[in-house]
């Protein structure tokens, strides 16, 4: 089933904690899937390149050396940072096995996340000037927790929850998913995508690298190569009802814009708000309802419906 | 009314069907016939079983329910003639399988509103979800915004009223009743119906599947004045009129054992 939300603040973030409200937009609709909980977040942009990476999963198991190994293996990615010629500003962790890392860094991203995806275990999630992903087992809450995001301002969030269905309960297969290997770019998507192997075999023939074994990373890095071609991110996703195919409700986030798309038979549901502070949507009304106390006027956008707003 | 089952001790509401542990949070302000409460430090089966008390053992005929905050499964299965009223919005399900109540909500409903209604009304100030009225057996449904989706999917009587506009394949398999869109339509309209009438006061994106304009008559243009008279609508605009073609027609009355005594 899974639920998808997003958030844009359009005048700054008008003192609105970011962190906090997607978490209680994601506990709501917990119901829809209580297996994982992801998020995608913009916070202010810096000069520096923020890299989230893990390098186990919550449930593997803790065997003997699992200590040991992530030191090593952090040791191991800390010193592939530097041999590209990154400079480490800070580099913080939450949790035993997931990372942030701020680096001074003007090289290519693709050539650094590919280094790093080597090492044992190591997973980006995201690469960007202001986009960080977390993602991790449990409820909203729980990952919220975790990693401290009730403090988190931005400007714009996307998030999720999952109930898995196609595979595996891990950190890989929960969303948003970061377009790899492009910066800024994340995805959250509610559905299922019937030519997955034609898209990833295409996007595979042309030199891109996937992370995971579902369907709706597709989406991220299949916008993100239209909009390194040129299109803007409202063209990549018009173009995107056509080329892909299956039910679907997804939102992209860029930089500076968040925009929905629904599929052709509108099979998955989203309702919208649109206000003059904020543009707040999400799978079920009870999710917008949770960060917004007053009567507000929504809407379930239509079939073929593509939006987006910049901030 | 109790009863041991096993070790579980299961409890029985006002129409005798089972509600294991929640209790009727007994919170609303009656006064004489009416009665008002507030919803929004309630669960999902605390407000359905105070408003079930209210209607049932209270004696109760009029309900006021503040704050519903969009919460799933709300006023479902009111089997009793009352008059309710949601002053806010609700989420999935709302007013599901009921007989009888006369329904008002102030805000907007979610997905699968009042679906497998027998009779009544439930009057939608607001826009309402995907599937609205599916599988409606009777009554009216009057929606005062848009619906969404596939609305009326496998309606089997009744009419669903709406003043704004409908999204794709609605009508979907409607099998008996009528709608009345009064703007625009998506594509996909009546796909696959059996029978039933679709009223569309807009423009008609795509016809559905053995969907063909209906010829109008007498009765449509009395039936529709009647449905604006009674919501207070106004004067009705003008509307084009969707039957099944009954191509997809492809079976007899007979029943198999007929069938080998005739062919």
């Amino acid at each position: 089933m899974c639920g998808i939300a997003g958030i844009i603040y359009r005048n700054g973030n008008g003192g609105r904690p970011l962190g906090a409200d997607m978490t209680r937009m994601l506990q709501s609709m917990k119901h829809r899937g209580p297996d994982s909980t992801g998020y995608a977040l913009y916070g202010p942009a810096s000069d520096l390149v923020l890299v989230r990476f893990t390098l186990a999963d919550a449930n593997d198991p803790r065997d003997f050396e699992f200590t040991e190994r992530l030191e090593r293996h952090r040791a191991e990615v800390e010193g592939r940072m530097r041999e590209l010629g990154a400079q480490i500003m800070n580099i913080e962790f939450d949790t035993e096995y997931a990372f942030r890392a701020a680096l001074r860094y003007d090289g290519d991203l693709k050539r650094l996340a590919d280094y790093l995806e080597d090492v044992p275990g190591c997973e980006v999630l995201s690469l960007g000037k202001s986009l960080e992903i977390v993602k991790d087992l449990g409820d909203a809450e729980s990952v919220a927790d975790q990693y401290g995001l009730g403090k988190f301002e931005g400007t714009h969030a996307i998030g999720h929850v999952r109930m898995a269905t196609e595979s595996d309960v891990d950190i890989s297969g929960a969303h948003p998913y970061w377009a790899y290997p492009f910066a800024d770019v994340a995805v959250v998507h509610n559905g299922q995508l019937t030519n997955y192997f034609q898209w990833r075999r295409r996007l595979e023939r042309s030199g891109h690298r996937f992370q995971s074994e579902c369907d709706s990373e597709i989406i991220a890095v299949y916008l993100a190569e239209k909009m390194s071609e040129g299109l803007s991110l409202e063209e990549s996703m018009n173009a995107s009802l056509d080329d892909l195919d299956g039910v679907f409700t997804y939102i992209c986030v860029t930089g500076d814009a968040l925009g929905v798309a629904k599929d052709e038979m509108a099979a998955k549901p989203l309702v919208l708000y649109e206000g003059d502070d904020m543009v707040a949507l999400a799978s079920e009304e009870i999710a917008i309802r949770a960060i917004i106390d007053h009567e507000i006027e929504t809407y379930d956008p239509y079939e073929r419906e593509v939006l987006v707003w910049t901030r | 009314m109790d009863a041991l089952v096993g070790e579980r001790r299961i409890s029985y509401d006002a129409r005798g069907l089972a509600e294991p542990t929640a209790e009727v949070p007994n919170v609303a302000m009656v006064d004489g016939t009416a009665a008002v409460f507030d919803a929004a430090p309630l669960t999902t089966r605390q407000i359905n079983l105070e408003l079930r008390s209210l209607v049932y053992e209270r004696g109760v005929t009029d309900v006021t329910i503040k704050n519903p905050g969009s919460k799933h499964s709300l006023g479902v299965g009111i089997l009793t003639r009352c008059r309710i009223t949601f002053e806010g919005s609700l989420g999935y399900f709302g007013c599901g399988l009921i007989d009888g109540p006369e329904v008002h909500i102030t805000g907007r409903v979610g997905w699968s509103a009042c679906e497998n209604m027998m009779s009544g009304v439930v009057v939608i100030e607001g826009n309402a979800g995907s599937l609205t009225g599916a599988a409606l057996r009777g009554g009216d449904l009057v929606v005062k915004g848009r619906v969404g989706a596939r609305s009326g999917i496998d309606q089997k009587g009744g009419t669903i009223l709406t003043l704004g506009s409908a999204g794709s394949m609605t009508g979907f398999m409607m099998q008996r009743g009528r709608q009345i869109i009064c703007e625009d339509a998506g594509p996909g309209l009546g796909d696959s119906m059996y029978d039933g009438i679709i009223y569309v006061g807009g423009k008609v994106k795509a016809l559905g599947i053995d969907c063909v304009p209906g010829e109008w008559t007498e009765a449509d243009t009395e039936f529709i004045e009647r449905k604006f008279r009674i919501y207070g609508l106004g004067s009705p605009p003008e509307f084009q009129k969707f039957v099944c073609g009954k191509k997809l027609y492809n079976y007899d009355n007979l029943e198999p054992s007929e069938r080998k005594l005739v062919l």
